[in-house]
């Protein structure tokens, strides 16, 4: 069948079997492997990406759900992507993104990109960014590394700047992508 | 990855119509379709019938004296409607240990229903509140109470052509829900033993009427202990009731091992959480 959607704000046109994952059609369609699979089914949130704003695992939908919506994969996150000749700045690198570099939220590497997608859906919701709520926004996000807790203050570091940003008004804000 | 032919029909009247000249698998929030595409569980489905543009099937709303819900609602719409949350709380706290975000966000309560899992969360809420499950198809609609709706280890009342369109579930004056859910962890875990009990009584200390113990993971499907019920029928919260109601509903089930738990466990610990519930409904 013949999909239409908007993936990290480029729409795309693909024709495809309606049953593929949007996981497969992400990765293999359209290039975008920093949405992982790990389990590929629905355990290990490794495959999390934002449809219409909401966290999924891009392993249970099949690419017909996703005609007509919207998509935010891991790509979509850095206004710039790193290279090896220019490593990441704090303005190429969301604030999210950028908190996970200064607490050492990332270790291998294979739960982080969905990490950062349940975390910017918590941060995007605007709920207050108490440990336990933080803990129920990462739930269906495992780690086999880093114990959650350097990703835990990760996103609560996000969050303390989103509110301070927010208190000193729209302007002040360095790096309040996307 | 097996992908198998998929239509996505753009009304009811189409879906019904495909049904009816074919069979196929109806797909809501695949979150258990999906995970059968790996070939891995049995053999996967010949063919798929989407229903996710079927927005006939959305939505929450008061009908009279009924609360009634599209078999397309997700946990998170069961979690963020004022309407269950004011009306049946019981369904949220449900709906809120159903997996995780990434699952609450698609998986749908029609799913949960026709999925029949003996360990389907939502459907002793369902039983212990009298619902009932409204299917359809080309030759039209009916209706199958709950109690009659999951007829074996994962077999159910629906006709291959029939889908599960909404579910009405009364709500009556006086009654108290309660759920409770026993697995591993807080999130993403498969039920050991999940409770739904319900119970008319206008004030804490009168006597309990029309009583219903819905239980899942303790049978080959979602159950109701009508002995315990019977017994529990008239009776006030005390602690005599406690004990004698949590030794009954352990006879009165007959729970297996299995790579979740044990048939002991899943008797002693279904006992303790009745205990627990009558115990803080009588606040002693
Ligand atoms: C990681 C993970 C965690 C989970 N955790 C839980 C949990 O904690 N508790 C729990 O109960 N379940 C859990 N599940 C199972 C699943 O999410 C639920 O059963 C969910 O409600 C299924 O809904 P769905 O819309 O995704 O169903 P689908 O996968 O789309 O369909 C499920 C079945 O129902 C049929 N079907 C769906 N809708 C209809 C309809 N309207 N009419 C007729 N047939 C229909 C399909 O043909 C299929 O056989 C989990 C699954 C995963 C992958
Ligand atoms: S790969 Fe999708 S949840 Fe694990
Ligand atoms: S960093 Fe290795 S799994 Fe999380």
């Amino acid at each position: 069948m013949t999909v239409r959607f908007v993936v990290n704000d480029d729409p795309v046109e693909l024709t495809v079997p309606g049953a593929r994952r949007l996981l497969d059609v992400l990765r293999e369609e359209l290039g975008l492997t920093g949405t992982k699979e790990g389990c590929g089914e629905g355990e290990c949130g490794a495959c999390t990406v934002l449809l219409d704003g909401e966290v999924v695992d891009a392993c249970l939908v099949p690419i017909s759900q996703v005609d007509g919506h919207t998509v935010q994969t891991v790509e979509g996150l850095a206004a710039r992507r790193p290279s090896v000749d220019r490593p990441a700045a704090p303005d190429d690198l969301n604030q999210l993104q950028w908190a996970f570099l200064e607490t050492g939220g990332a270790q291998c590497g294979i739960c982080t990109p969905g990490m950062l997608m349940a975390g910017q859906a918590f941060l995007a919701s605007g709920a207050p960014a108490t440990d336990a709520a933080i803990r129920e926004a990462i739930a269906g996000n495992l780690c086999r590394c880093t114990g959650y807790t350097k990703i835990i203050e990760a996103i609560a570091l996000a969050a303390t700047r989103r509110d301070q940003a927010e208190s000193l008004g729209p302007t002040s804000d360095h790096a309040g992508r996307p | 990855m097996i992908e198998p032919p998929l239509v996505s029909p753009p009304t009811l009247a189409d879906a019904y119509r495909l049904l009816a000249e074919s069979v196929y698998r109806p797909i809501a929030g695949g979150t258990d379709v999906l995970v059968q595409l790996s070939g891995q569980l049995g053999p996967p489905p010949d063919r798929l019938l989407d229903l996710w543009r079927l927005d006939e099937l959305r939505g929450i709303e008061l009908d009279g004296d009924a609360l009634v819900l599209g078999a397309l609602t997700t946990y998170s719409g069961i979690r963020r409607s004022a309407v269950c949350r004011d009306l049946l709380p019981a369904l949220v706290e449900a709906a809120a240990t159903v997996g995780a975000a990434q699952i609450q966000n698609r998986a749908t309560l029609g799913g949960n229903i026709a999925n029949a899992s003996p360990a389907g969360d939502m459907l002793p809420v369902l039983l212990a509140t009298d619902a009932t499950i409204v299917v359809g198809s080309i030759r039209g609609e009916r209706s199958i109470p709950a109690r009659s709706f999951w007829t074996g280890y994962r077999q159910t009342a629906l006709r291959p052509d029939e889908i599960v369109i909404r579910i009405r579930i009364p709500l009556v004056a006086d009654r108290q829900v309660r759920f409770r859910k026993i697995g591993t962890r807080r999130a993403q875990a498969i039920s050991k033993v999940v409770v739904g009990l319900s119970w008319v009584a206008p004030t804490s200390g009168s006597p309990w009427r029309t009583v219903r113990l819905g239980l899942g993971s303790v049978a080959e499907r979602p159950i109701r202990v009508t002995a315990t019920e019977a017994f529990l029928e008239g009776r006030l919260p005390t602690p005599d009731t406690a004990a004698e109601a949590a030794q009954r509903v352990a006879a009165e089930i007959q729970p297996i091992d299995d790579v979740r738990s044990t048939a002991d466990y899943r008797r002693a610990v279904t006992a303790r959480v009745l205990h627990r519930l009558i115990r803080e409904a009588g606040s002693w």
